[in-house]
This record gives structure tokens, C-alpha cells and sequence, in this order.
């Protein structure tokens, strides 16, 4: 067996232990059952609500209204005498139902007097929760469906010459929507906005977990190499740095990547559970990645791993113990949400050039915005930030490489020794 | 050609001078041992020769190799036994031993885990994880991990450190056949009375400086002492 491969195989099974997965199945199961609960809005929004309906009109517009509900909704009571009303009340509550609907006999008199027609609705709300709303939100909108209908027939009634869908839509907004000089027909930037969100968060998220994961582990690795008094028997085997370290970032690597997908597996769920189909999906205006796209991203993605990895070894090397490589986490987190935050509400084109700066230098920006980017023919942002990023991670590896050859990695570091003469001296 | 071959040896952290131009030889086969007070330069010494830290000044030569120039090449000639070395909490006793005879060899690491399986004397509890070992069981694997591969020179810090009179009198006589066997042990020690049984030849050391050296029996006689602990103490004042 090679010196890397038995590295590896080592360190997988000393990060892969329950203490590792079991948190992180955790944190999957509950998103994935809030996603579960979720998802069962959009189910609900397309159940048709159950109602009672108590007609006691028996003019020219209680028809519109009671058409309108008896095909969109599923009424589950009928009547013609408001005595009935608690009845009905009561049948709406065993059938779960959303409202009871009471249609006086003066509905139709009073409009036909030029005087609002009265609806009397009783709602029954279960709770106060997001979904609870829904059956209610439903009957809202049938009620307000029935009303355009009225308003199109008394147009029409008063004689009109106009088209009465006309009166009440004078305007047609037809849309054409340019972004970095690619034009896009009949769509706002607004649906197109909500089209890119899904996949331009989902990335940056994915990223965010894998480095957060998979720095932490390299850290603790080192840690536990030196809190576990292991350092010492490996750095006198023969065994080259350069596998010592590789195997380490490598196992991370994978390590990381499978928790971050069965991480992403839960809130991936759980997102999808927040996103409705409008039908206006991403193919629909040719907002896809082609196959070429997707390796680059899967490139980009891949060399901020290897670059976040090193990383977080040199920040290893500088970790005394398990308790202080918690705390050399943090900058490298921090590293990681910054970018996300940013590129998840702004886009890189038009941020101020320190800040542009600022971005590119993080190695993690990089896959977080190659998506956003290749979707708009943007390959020098990308190839660009590929080649930075490798560039950075051979620095980074050689810095780790020099810090395993010197005495620094048992000793600790010359920042650390000054620190603690100044506390001596105080 | 001599095993060891230590020159003007001087160690320093920044200012501090752990070792101040030490000088000592070791014959192969020998069992040498290098004893003196805590913070006296044993460990630092072992640790530079072991390839661990870097020489400030002064030449280090195992078998005629020159550590500071090729460190790859001691290392396969060596095994180090840390002080208070640890083993891999997640992995058991033989998963151990297996992932360092990986480094060692290619052909038969399954032969030299049994080597250290021997060494280590553990039974059944070989294939139990290391996180459930007490001190003693957990150096007596590790001293199984140090000398499984047959190394031409161990350097065994502290070898007995914290085990009890049963585990250290086992490894001691670990330690006195690996040598008969052939291979060369450097050894440092607080305990002055295992000195004297187990080295042919000791290296007192105090402040970063050898004060004295020579063989056990030697030393006794030139400073009419009982033991060791006694030359020690002699020197010193």
C-alpha cells in the first residue's frame, strides 16, 4: 500500500466515527422534516377549500358568486335559510372547511340599487401558522375573482361601449429584459430573479458547508495529531510531508463532501419545500449551464476545496490542542460566509472595486459565483478565478510543506512565543 | 563506522540554549543511555537526532548519514518512542500497528505486525480500540509499534514512563533482547537505577552540557559510589 493511501485510509477512519455523522443526520432529519411540513403548502394550495354556502338570494348576481364556488371549491354544506348557519358552522368544522359563506337576499337588490352587495363570511382558522392561512387565502381569492366578474357584467350593463375586461386592465406590460447584453423576451427581471435564486443559492451554500465541514476536520485533525501525542511517531516514519499532508487534506476532502451532501440532502428538501412551480422554469429562457459550464463549475468548485483545505492545514499547524483548533475555525468560516452572503444578494459586476478585490482574493467566492457567471458567458471571471485559486492553493501548500519541515510545528509558532514572553514580562 | 556520531551538537529556541555543545558516539549494538534532570537537553537531543527538530549549530551522524542533510534517509533507519506518545484513539491495537508496518515495508507487513503484536503482549485485547487501554497497555503497544520493524537504532525517550513495576521490568527485558538482536538503542531516563541495568555506557547530562561519561561500572568506581543515582548527585555538586 502507498504511504498516501495508507494516510488516507487512516484518516477516514478516524474522522468517520458516529461523533462525526450522527449531528450532522440530525441536523438532515429535522430539515428534512421541516421541508416535509413545508412541501404541504403547495399541496394544500392546490386543494380546492371546503366551504358551506347559504344562499338566500335569489337575484340576477348570487348566481356568479355560487358558480364561482361550486367549481373551485368543494362545498360541503348547501343551504337557502341563514337558520342553518350553525349547521353549517358545524359541518365546515368536522370537514376541517375554511368558511361559511351567507348570500342575503338583498345581495343582488342592492347592487341593482348602485349599493354594495353584502357577503357575510364566517372563517374558521385552525391556528396561526403560515399553512393555516392557506384554505382561507384560497376562499379569499375565489371571493375576489366573483367580485371582477360582477364589476365585468355591470360594465357591460351600463351600456358600455368599452370592453369591460379592458376597463379594468388598460394595461399590458410586455417585457423584455436585458442582463450583461443578453436579452430575454417576456420576462420581468423580477421572475427572472426569482428563476436564478434557487441555483444561485444553492451553490454558495453547498460550498459554505463543505469548507465549514471540511476545514473544521483538517484543524482537528492536526489538533488531535498533537493533543494525542501522534504528531511525533509520524514525522519520524518514512514517510514523505508531502503525504502527510495530502492524505490529510484528502480525507477532509471526502469526509467533508459526504457530510455536505447528506447535509444538502435535507436542505435541499427543505428549500425545494419553499419554491412553488410557476411554470417559468430556467430552460424556459435558456438560463441553463451546458455540460462544458458544469465542469468548469465542478473545477472552480473542486479548487476552492483543495484551496479552503490548505488552508485550514496552516491554520492546523498553529493549533495546540482540540479546544484552541475550535477557535482557528472561525477565520475560515468567516471567509466562507462573507462570499456567500455577498454573492447570493449582489452580483460581482457591480460591486466597488475594493470590494470586487476584496471577493476575488477569497478563494471561496470563486464556485460561489462561476454559476451566476457562465450563465451570462462570463469565462474569464471564471477560468480566471481558477487559475488564482490553484495558484493559491500551491502557495498555501508549500507554506504547509516549509511549517512541517521547520520546528515550529512542535515548538509552536514565533507569534505565540512572543505573546506569552509579553505575558511573562506583565 | 559508528551508530551515532554527535559533534559540537548545540540546540536553541530563540535565545533559550537547551543544548550548549554536547558531543557523544554510539557503537552499534550498544545500549546508551542519556540521563540528567528535567529540562537538562535529553529530549531535545533525542528529538533532533530523531529528525523532529532542526540543529542550530554542530553535526548529527547516524550510520555516516547526516541527519540535517538527509532526514528521509535516517528515517528508515530509526524508530522513535516519544515520552508520552499516543496512539490513534479510533483505530484498535492491531489496526495500529497495521497502518505504521505500511510505512515500513511492502512485502510482509502482516510478519512485522505480528512481531509487534508479540512485543506489545496485549491478548485478545490487540483488537480492541486504543481509546479503552490504560497507560501501561497503551505504552507496551506503542513500544511494540517502536521496535516491530526491527529498527538499526531506537530511540526510546523515557521508555518506561508511568507504568507500573510489572509492565516496566517486561519492557526492560524487551529492551535488552532487541539490543541482543542487533539493533542500537539510544535511551534517555530519569530513572538512574534502570540506567544501570539496562546501558552499557551512559551520557550525564545537566544545564545542555555532558558532565560525564562512560560505562555504569567505570563510573562507580571513579567517583566510590553505590550507584548511579549517587554518580549523579556527586557530579552535580
Amino acid at each position: 500500500m502507498s504511504p498516501l493511501l495508507n494516510m488516507l485510509k487512516k484518516e477516514i477512519k478516524e474522522l468517520l466515527t458516529p461523533g462525526t455523522i450522527l449531528p450532522i443526520i440530525i441536523v438532515t432529519l429535522i430539515f428534512g422534516s421541516i421541508g416535509n411540513t413545508m412541501g404541504n403548502i403547495e399541496q394544500e394550495i392546490q386543494q380546492k377549500p371546503m366551504i358551506a354556502l347559504i344562499n338566500e338570494d335569489s337575484g340576477i348576481y348570487a348566481p356568479v358568486i355560487t358558480s364561482i364556488f361550486q367549481n373551485h371549491s368543494t362545498i360541503v354544506f348547501n343551504s337557502s335559510s341563514r337558520s342553518e348557519k350553525e349547521n353549517a358552522i358545524e359541518t365546515v368544522k368536522q370537514n376541517n372547511g375554511a368558511a361559511v359563506l351567507i348570500i342575503p337576499e338583498n345581495f343582488s337588490s342592492n347592487i341593482l340599487s348602485m349599493k354594495p352587495g353584502p357577503i357575510e363570511v364566517y372563517w374558521i382558522v385552525k391556528g396561526t401558522g403560515i399553512m393555516d392561512a392557506i384554505p382561507s387565502a384560497s376562499v379569499e381569492g375565489l371571493m375576489y375573482h366573483a367580485q371582477r366578474q360582477i364589476s365585468e357584467i355591470l360594465i357591460l350593463q351600463s351600456n358600455a361601449s368599452s370592453n369591460a375586461t379592458l376597463v379594468l386592465n388598460p394595461v399590458i406590460e410586455i417585457d423584455t429584459t436585458n442582463i450583461k447584453g443578453f436579452e430575454y423576451p417576456n420576462i420581468s427581471p423580477g421572475a427572472i430573479a426569482q428563476i436564478l435564486s434557487t441555483q444561485s443559492t444553492t451553490t454558495p451554500i453547498v460550498m459554505m458547508m463543505i469548507i465549514i465541514i471540511a476545514g473544521g476536520m483538517v484543524i482537528s485533525s492536526m489538533a488531535l495529531e498533537k493533543e494525542n501525542k501522534t504528531l511525533e511517531t509520524l514525522l519520524t516514519i518514512p514517510v514523505r510531508r508531502v503525504s502527510i499532508i495530502t492524505g490529510k487534506i484528502a480525507a477532509s476532502a471526502i469526509v467533508g463532501l459526504l457530510l455536505a451532501v447528506i447535509y444538502m440532502f435535507g436542505i435541499g428538501y427543505y428549500m425545494q419545500s419553499l419554491t412553488f412551480d410557476t411554470g417559468t422554469g430556467p430552460t424556459s429562457f435558456s438560463l441553463t449551464l451546458s455540460t462544458f459550464d458544469l465542469l468548469l463549475v465542478g473545477i472552480s468548485l473542486f479548487a476552492a476545496l483543495v484551496a479552503g483545505l490548505s488552508l485550514c492545514m496552516l491554520l492546523g499547524t498553529m493549533a495546540k490542542n482540540y479546544k484552541s483548533a475550535q477557535t482557528l475555525t472561525a477565520p475560515v468560516t468567516m471567509l466562507a460566509i462573507f462570499p456567500m452572503i455577498l454573492t447570493m444578494f449582489t452580483d460581482f459586476d457591480t460591486l466597488p472595486l475594493a470590494l470586487k478585490t476584496l471577493v476575488f482574493a477569497i478563494p471561496f467566492s470563486h464556485p460561489m459565483m462561476a454559476q451566476r457567471a457562465l450563465l451570462f458567458g462570463d469565462y474569464t471571471l471564471v477560468i480566471g478565478g481558477i487559475i488564482y485559486v490553484s495558484i493559491f492553493s500551491i502557495v498555501v501548500i508549500g507554506l504547509v510543506i516549509w511549517v512541517f519541515t521547520t520546528d515550529r510545528l512542535l515548538t509552536g509558532t514565533v507569534v505565540g512565543k512572543k505573546l506569552a514572553r509579553l505575558k511573562r514580562k506583565r | 563506522m559508528k551508530t551515532v556520531e554527535v559533534t559540537n551538537f548545540v540546540k536553541s529556541y530563540g535565545k533559550l540554549e537547551a543544548v550548549k555543545g554536547i558531543s557523544f558516539s554510539i557503537d552499534k549494538g550498544e545500549i546508551f543511555g542519556l540521563i540528567g534532570p528535567n529540562g537538562a537537553g535529553k529530549t531535545t537531543t533525542l528529538r533532533v537526532i530523531s529528525t523532529l527538530l532542526q540543529i542550530t549549530s554542530g553535526t548529527i551522524q547516524v550510520f555516516g548519514i547526516n541527519v540535517k542533510q538527509q532526514p528521509d534517509q535516517i528515517r528508515k533507519l530509526i524508530s522513535y518512542l516519544p515520552e508520552d506518545a499516543g496512539a490513534y484513539k479510533n483505530l484498535t491495537g492491531r489496526q495500529y500497528l497495521q497502518f505504521i508496518a505500511n510505512f515500513f515495508t511492502n512485502d510482509q507487513p502482516k510478519q512485522m505486525v505480528e512481531k509487534g503484536i508479540i512485543i506489545a503482549d496485549l491478548g485478545d485485547r490487540i483488537d480492541d480500540k486504543v481509546d479503552t487501554y490504560s497507560k501501561g497497555m497503551k505504552r507496551r503497544l506503542l513500544v511494540g509499534r517502536a521496535l516491530m520493524n526491527e529498527p538499526k537504532l531506537a530511540i526510546l525517550d523515557e521508555p518506561t514512563s508511568g507504568l507500573d513495576v510489572r509492565n516496566a521490568q517486561e519492557i526492560r527485558g524487551i529492551i535488552k533482547e532487541t539490543a541482543q538482536n542487533g539493533t542500537t538503542i539510544l535511551l534517555s531516563s530519569h530513572n538512574m537505577l534502570e540506567v544501570e541495568y539496562l546501558c552499557d555506557r551512559i551520557s550525564l547530562i545537566s544545564d545542555g552540557r555532558i558532565i560525564v561519561e562512560g560505562r555504569p561500572k567505570d563510573l562507580k568506581q571513579r567517583y566510590h559510589a553505590e550507584n548511579i543515582e549517587e554518580v549523579f548527585m556527586k557530579v552535580v555538586q
